[in-house]
């Protein structure tokens, strides 16, 4: 049953405190960096008010968040962090650690550009960097989604066949900084939703010991990497379950992607994070003038969500993909993988790549129709790499 | 060495569940060099002993017994530390036959 609930008008950032405090985890350490900070900031200040019952650790590095945190989920306690950019990428070794020692944590991330040279602002270099780290990565549209998804996450990393981490992704700014409305749930559903973790494997069973990170040479290494594999199909198995449970009591539908106004169209533009709430006005602008365009808007990036992509692409005439990110001497990478994925379906439609919002470059209204027009003249090449609001 | 599994059989992020368990990795099998005793030079100070990093000399009621060559990868630091040369390393091939 969809339980009532109230609205709140707080930024992304907020929302992803508000979610940590409603899950009331036992173990956050972290350390500020712009534009994350606000999401830690304002943690802290339920600890101080006496909120939550969470060890809060002010560590001296996001290197010490990340190995604070897994060390915490190895003892078995539900451990958040949260970070951006430089951040994610300081941490960068033990976010394999993470994945690698199958540690249910989850890690807002709000995203911004990688220095350098350095800038503040939205793209998603940060978290691509980590796409091949075994970490679930999910993206969200906006404050709403910033969190519901933080709830869907911490269910699906603690999941016995699962057992990974997982980073939820906001747009830095866009929607980490900007106040929207979004509809809370009450702390006690939180709290059924969520439930108590399965404590498996905790370095603080001393009848039961165990030893984390050895030396896994070439006997077992690879044998390891293959459950890894196993653990990211049990997330992408589990993900419509989840999701459902959580649809039923907030009301909130979630998938691997969301189709918008895709049922007749015959242009489909893709894309990631924020920048799809700018695509759904100009479809909703475009149909107006009577033209069949739509969007494939992906939740999910980590397991890709290959076998829905290749449903809703199927036979259309134009796919326009958007990246914000870049793949230096390769095809971006959303555009890379909707590209693989297109190779084995019956009727493959043109497709173009489209590279937009570097270092938080705005990516206005007119830039997606000028994509969405090229697509409808039939002007799209796929071997080539375009770029939206770039100074030639 | 015990017999290798696949990965379905084993614990998940390489975590060891069995207290003990390097106790049934022979690290001998490394060897290239092997430290050969001499009885008659030792004066069991135990000096071997406590260097050796895999627990290979063999010792009962500290009076020193020999090396356990399941073990033994062959480091030479007893060899190096004994302060009676009573460890040679010699190559494993002058024991094969
Ligand atoms: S050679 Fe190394 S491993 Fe072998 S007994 Fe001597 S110290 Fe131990
Ligand atoms: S170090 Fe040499 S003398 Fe001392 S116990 Fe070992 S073999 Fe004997």
């Amino acid at each position: 049953m969809v339980v009532e609930q109230k609205k709140l008008a707080i930024t992304g950032a907020e929302a992803a405190a508000y979610a940590m405090r409603q899950i009331n985890p036992d173990v956050v350490a972290a350390y500020p960096i712009t534009p994350q900070t606000p999401i830690v900031e304002k943690f802290a200040q339920y600890v101080a008010d006496g909120l939550v019952d969470t060890e809060m650790i002010p560590v001296e590095s996001e290197h010490s968040a990340m190995s604070a945190v897994v060390g915490a989920a190895a003892a078995g306690a539900r451990a958040m962090t949260a970070t951006s950019a430089n951040g994610l990428a300081l941490m960068h070794e033990i976010v394999y650690i993470a994945a690698s020692s199958r540690l249910p944590i989850v890690m807002p991330v709000v995203n911004r550009a990688l220095s350098g040279p350095i800038n503040i602002h939205c793209d998603h270099s940060d978290t691509m960097a980590e796409r091949d780290s075994g970490w679930v990565q999910l993206f969200a549209e906006n404050s709403q989604e910033v969190y519901d998804l933080i709830f869907i996450a911490l269910k699906l990393a603690e999941n016995e066949d699962v057992r990974l981490p997982v980073m939820v992704n906001q747009d830095g700014f866009i929607i980490s900084h900007g106040t929207e409305i979004v509809e809370v749930l009450p702390d006690e559903e939180i709290k059924k939703f969520v439930g108590e973790q399965k404590i498996m494997y905790s370095l603080l069973d001393t009848k039961n010991p165990v030893t984390y990170g050895p030396l896994d040479l070439y006997d077992y290494y690879f044998e390891h990497k293959r459950q890894q594999v196993e653990a990211m199909e049990n997330a992408r198995k589990l993900f419509p379950e989840i999701t459902k449970e959580y649809e039923a009591i907030s009301g909130r539908k979630y998938s691997y992607v969301e189709p918008y106004k895709l049922d007749d169209a015959e242009y489909v533009m893709v894309a990631l994070g924020s920048t799809n709430g700018t695509i759904k006005y100009v479809v909703d602008k475009m149909r107006q003038e009577g033209k069949k365009v739509g969007l494939l808007k992906i939740t999910m990036y980590r397991p890709f969500p290959k076998e829905e992509i290749q449903y809703y692409l199927n036979g259309r005439k134009g796919v326009v993909v958007l990246d914000r990110s870049l793949s230096f001497g390769a095809e971006a990478p959303l555009y890379a993988e909707i590209k693989s994925s297109l190779y084995e379906v019956a009727v493959k439609p043109q497709i173009g790549s489209y590279v937009y919002g570097l270092g938080g470059r705005d990516i206005t209204p007119d830039m997606i129709r000028k994509a969405f027009e090229d697509a409808l003249k039939g002007n799209l090449v796929a071997d080539e790499q375009r770029y939206l609001g770039l100074r030639e | 060495m015990a017999e290798l599994k696949g990965w379905k059989d084993i614990p998940i992020g390489g975590l060891i569940t069995e207290p003990g368990s390097s106790k049934k990795f022979k690290t001998g099998s490394w060897r290239v060099m092997r430290p050969v005793y001499d009885r008659s030079k030792c004066i069991d100070c135990m000096m071997c002993w406590l260097i050796c990093p895999d627990m290979a000399i063999i010792q009962e009621d500290g009076v020193m017994k020999g090396i356990n060559y399941d073990y033994c990868k062959g480091c030479g630091n007893c060899a190096n530390i004994c302060p009676k040369n009573a460890l040679e390393m010699k190559p494993e091939t002058d024991f094969q036959d």
